[in-house]
């Protein structure tokens, strides 16, 4: 179905497209030497030449190049062996040489795509436009002072890829969706930790609103600098929904940029496209065009980890999991890994049931990742192998796995100290059904008289009876023979 | 008779090699004269005896083991453009205030790393925009040289002036400059002495204040070609913190002055014959055919045929560079900050007061050419007609070795005499601006006078990194115009 907004004059779509920047792990800035990591004493990872000193110049950093074009080849877009930097003029108290060092007319990367999964279970392509290297600049400081602001460099410099979406989004979900894969893309391939909260990815939303049906787009707004996924999805409703009403009341949307305010939920007007900047980008004359050789694309592109779609599709023909359990395995790295170590010795299938299932919560749970979990995929291996080969049953599995969170003791260990082990001894369960069949004599009547549905009463007794410690198949099979008779 | 100030870099390095002479002595005798004689020229900005003292006792100690570059003890003067570690640099502006760089330019840092001895930083138009030295926020620099008949204090061209005429007037044995429109050749040839413009990519630009990034080249400024080739071996190489900087071996230049010029094909382009240049200079680039082909070169005329829309796509792409460049000038980092309520107001209160009246009117040419809805009738055109530009070199240097061409349409003119039209100012870079535009080498040799007593300067062009041809085709020249005429104003004893 597709997302309507209903006016009062009926149903309005929505076009969404998505600037993403996202900051580019490495370990210098883009054109200087000074550490890219984040956070420190402000003012302590910059160079002369993040400083704008005179005299200083750029001098590119060819793994921010490379960061690109790995991002690229995971966005299956074209690499251009061509491109250049070009000068955004603008002044501005955080942005020391008065221009960023920004790839305008020749970006390094062209078209490409982004699958996104939709919660009904389909699948949409989202146009990439171009991907670009840039600068990050500064961060004023107002708060600190009631007449001055403070300047922190550290993040000037910074490597930055500008990903522009084409305007193909036409619901906030698909907006969520789009994010979300690219941060995993991104994660995947480690040219971006996708960090919204520490501002390593931030948005800038373009929206515009028309009649279903229509043709061209109508006149579009951009909202800058939206930092978490479900902000954008909500600045896109309210921004969407301010438009419908300015349209309906007979105005016209004003080309302009506006910020989203979370806690009121509403967009405000930042500047108007007359109050735009004229950048006056030219190329900077510091630098020569950047031109790489296909053979380096190459080299990166055969050097690159499995991408989410192809894993996803792998895991599903090699370890026969459904495509629900490959999204949610693959949504990190980590997790497929994770997954892949104990599903290589252990029953494929199980094991993705048991990491969708008592393995996640347990995660939850105790509020870990998966790179720090409580149980090693070795550890949840063992376990599950305790379940193939019949030493322990499902159930005790279970209370296995919480002692393992607890404790941090191996699977066998557990099960030795709680004497945890199965019996499989027929002899045992057929002396202990037989105990509960004596007790339950007018139950044994009622069944044999055709209320099946008292096997299961007997089955739970027995168990109980064992400690849940009976074989289950063998149980059932007891049960069955010494009821007939 | 011979003196200290008689010595040319050449000689005196040979002399200090030889321990004819001290390296203490030899810089003593030049903070002499910048005390005698600087007080009326103007050419320093900053003086740094103590430091220059401590070079050179230094240099001493090294040529007393036999050790010491090609330049130890050598006493020279940096335009203050390139920044100086530990030392104040002003770019001749009041804008950056007293920045006193931590850092040394790749060009300084090569010459210290020789041996060489700074004296002090040199003036210069602000940021390097002009062609008379009058637009420095420290004073304009007066020429040595007087005319014949006048007391009229001369320009001595510029940007480079105070390097040029520092040079001329002998407070130092040479000069590093920087060249973007002719900002070495012109100062040369107005004060009678030799300056070398290298391939753009030649010398680094790391450390050097930016004026326009694509034209922007040091260079070597001295008495002769000889001592600009020593010079010029010690500032060139690759630099990796510039990323326009050519990996490229240096050459022996010195030993091209010895190369001559037999059979080597000269080019002349008739273009430059521009209506209105002086008979004098005229007559002079004539005298320099004959003389090459006196010693063994053939001349040929060649066609530049862009040449006319050299100085206006340069005042475009130029300017719009500068425009960008100067933009982190903003009262922020350097220089006297002049306080506002806001932060736009801020900039336009600090660099009001701060930028001098060309560099104002070059950043508004620039920013004015790059605004949206002029681009590209300005700026794009521009960079293709420079394209067209270098084309035309490119062309005539598949049938030349060299060009000869004047270097200035005329002689050093008077402070007073400053043209009121800024553009007829920049006439003065006709000849000088294509070769920059092109990014191919350049240099100027002193000529002769003309009819007032003023030196007149040659121009040759080259071929890209091949200075060597160049230089030898200089001294082709300046072995037969035999220039040892010196200005009014000299430290040593005047002609």
């Amino acid at each position: 179905m597709s997302y309507r907004i209903t006016g009062s004059t009926g149903e309005w779509e929505i076009v969404v497209g998505l600037e993403v920047h996202a900051q580019v792990v490495s370990e210098a800035k883009l054109f200087s030497g000074a550490s890219a990591e984040y956070g420190g004493e402000p003012n302590t990872h910059v160079s002369l030449v993040d400083a704008g000193f005179p005299g200083m110049l750029p001098v590119l950093n060819q793994e921010c190049v490379a960061q690109a074009v790995r991002t690229g080849l995971g966005l299956e877009a074209e690499i251009n062996l061509f491109s250049r930097f070009d000068r955004k003029n603008y002044f501005y108290a955080d942005l020391p040489t008065g221009y960023q060092i920004s790839q305008f007319a020749h970006p390094i990367i062209g078209k490409g795509k982004v699958l996104v999964d939709l919660a009904d279970g389909s699948t949409r392509e989202i146009g990439v436009t171009r991907l670009h290297l840039e600068q990050d600049a500064g961060k004023s400081i107002h708060d600190q002072d009631p007449t001055r602001s403070f300047i922190d460099l550290n993040r000037a410099g910074v490597a930055l890829m500008e990903i522009v979406s084409e305007p193909d989004i036409r619901s906030p979900e698909e907006a969520g969706a789009y994010l979300r894969k690219l941060r995993q893309i991104l994660r995947y391939i480690g040219t971006c930790d996708g960090n919204m909260e520490e501002g390593s990815m931030r948005a800038d939303v373009n929206v515009s609103v028309r009649k279903p049906g229509e043709t061209e787009y109508r006149t579009r707004c951009e909202i800058k600098n939206v930092n978490s996924i479900r902000f954008v999805m909500m600045a896109i409703e309210v921004e969407a929904q301010r438009q419908i009403e300015v349209w309906e009341a007979g105005g016209t949307v004003d080309q302009e940029t506006r910020l989203f305010d979370h806690v009121r939920s509403e967009t405000r007007s930042l500047r108007s496209k007359e109050d735009a900047h004229d950048y006056r980008y030219f190329p900077d004359p510091d630098l020569l065009p950047l031109v790489i050789e296909q053979s380096w694309v190459d080299e990166l592109k055969a050097a690159l980890p499995e991408l989410p779609e192809a894993k996803r599709a792998r895991l599903e023909a090699e370890y026969g999991v459904s495509r629900y359990e490959s999204s949610v395995l693959c949504v990190e790295q980590a997790i497929a890994d994770f997954y892949e170590t104990v599903a290589r010795g252990a029953d494929a299938r199980l094991a993705a049931n048991w990491m969708l299932g008592d393995f996640f919560a347990a995660l939850n749970r105790t509020g870990r990742s998966i790179e720090d979990s409580p149980v090693s995929a070795e550890g949840l291996r063992e376990l599950l192998g305790l379940i193939s080969n019949s030493t322990i049953n499902g159930k005790i599995a279970k209370e296995v796995l919480e002692d393992m969170v607890e404790t941090g003791d191996s699977a066998s260990a557990i099960v030795e100290r709680k004497g945890l082990r199965q019996v499989t001894d027929t002899g045992a369960i057929e002396s202990a059904i037989r105990d509960i069949l004596a007790a339950n004599t007018d139950k044994v009547e009622e069944y044999k008289s055709g209320k099946d549905k008292l096997f299961g009463f007997f089955v739970g007794q027995t168990m109980k009876a064992m400690k849940g410690k009976g074989n289950p198949a063998l149980v059932n099979e007891t049960l069955k023979k010494l009821l007939s008779e | 008779m011979s003196g200290i100030h008689d010595f040319t870099l050449a000689s005196a390095r040979d002399a200090l090699k030889a321990r004819k002479i001290s390296a203490v002595e030899l810089t003593n005798a030049h903070i002499d004269a910048i005390e005698r004689l600087d007080g009326q020229l103007n050419s320093f900005i900053t003086r740094t005896p103590d430091q220059a003292r401590e070079g050179a006792k230094a240099a001493d100690a090294a040529l007393a083991k036999g050790e010491g570059g090609n330049l130890c003890g050598i006493p020279l003067g940096i335009k203050d453009l390139f920044c100086t570690n530990g030392v104040r640099t002003t770019a001749a502006s009041k804008i950056l205030g007293n920045f006193v760089p931590p850092y040394e330019s790749t060009v300084t840092a090569n010459l210290l790393k020789d041996g060489a001895v700074f004296l002090g930083k040199l003036n210069l138009d602000e940021f390097a925009m002009g062609s008379a030295n009058l637009t420095s926020a420290f004073g304009p620099v007066e020429n040595p040289w007087k005319r014949k008949d006048s007391e009229a204090k001369l320009v001595p061209g510029g940007s480079s002036g105070g390097s040029a005429a520092a040079v001329a007037a002998g407070l130092v044995l040479g000069a590093t400059g920087t060249d973007t429109g002719g900002s070495i050749r012109q100062p040369a040839a107005f004060t009678g002495i030799a300056g070398i413009k290298p391939t753009y990519g030649r010398c680094s630009r790391f450390g050097t204040i930016a004026f326009a990034s694509s034209l922007d080249q040091a260079g070597p400024m001295a008495r002769n070609l000889q001592d600009c080739a020593i010079l010029l071996e010690s500032m060139a190489g690759f630099d990796p913190r510039d990323s326009t900087s050519v990996d490229t071996p240096v050459p022996n230049y010195e030993a091209a002055l010895k190369r001559g010029v037999k059979g080597l094909r000269v080019g002349i382009p008739k273009e430059y014959h521009v209506d209105g240049m002086h008979a004098e200079i005229e007559a002079l680039w004539q005298q320099g055919m004959t003389w090459l082909r006196d010693a063994g070169a053939e001349i040929v005329e060649v066609s530049l045929p862009h040449t006319k829309y050299g100085l206006p796509t340069y005042y475009i792409a130029a300017l719009a560079e500068a425009s960008s460049n100067l933009a982190r000038y903003d009262g922020v980092r350097f220089g006297e900050r002049v306080s506002a309520p806001s932060l736009d107001g801020l900039y336009e209160a600090s660099r009001a007061a701060g930028f001098g009246e060309e560099v104002k009117r070059r950043i508004l040419i620039g920013t004015h050419v790059l605004s949206s809805g002029y681009y590209d009738a300005y700026y794009l055109r521009a960079q293709k007609v420079r394209t067209l530009i270098q084309q035309d070199f490119l062309k005539a240097f598949e049938n030349v070795d060299v060009l000869l061409t004047p270097t200035a349409p005329s002689g050093a003119f008077a402070q007073d005499e400053k043209p009121t039209d800024p553009v007829q100012m920049y006439l003065n870079d006709v000849f000088t601006v294509p070769a920059s535009m092109a990014g191919v080498p350049a240099l100027s040799v002193p000529a002769g006078l003309d009819a007032r007593g003023v030196p007149l300067g040659l121009q040759l062009i080259g071929k890209f990194f091949d200075e060597e041809t160049l230089i030898a085709a200089g001294h082709a020249i300046e072995q037969a115009a035999a220039f040892h005429h010196r200005p009014t104003l000299h430290a040593g004893v005047s002609a």
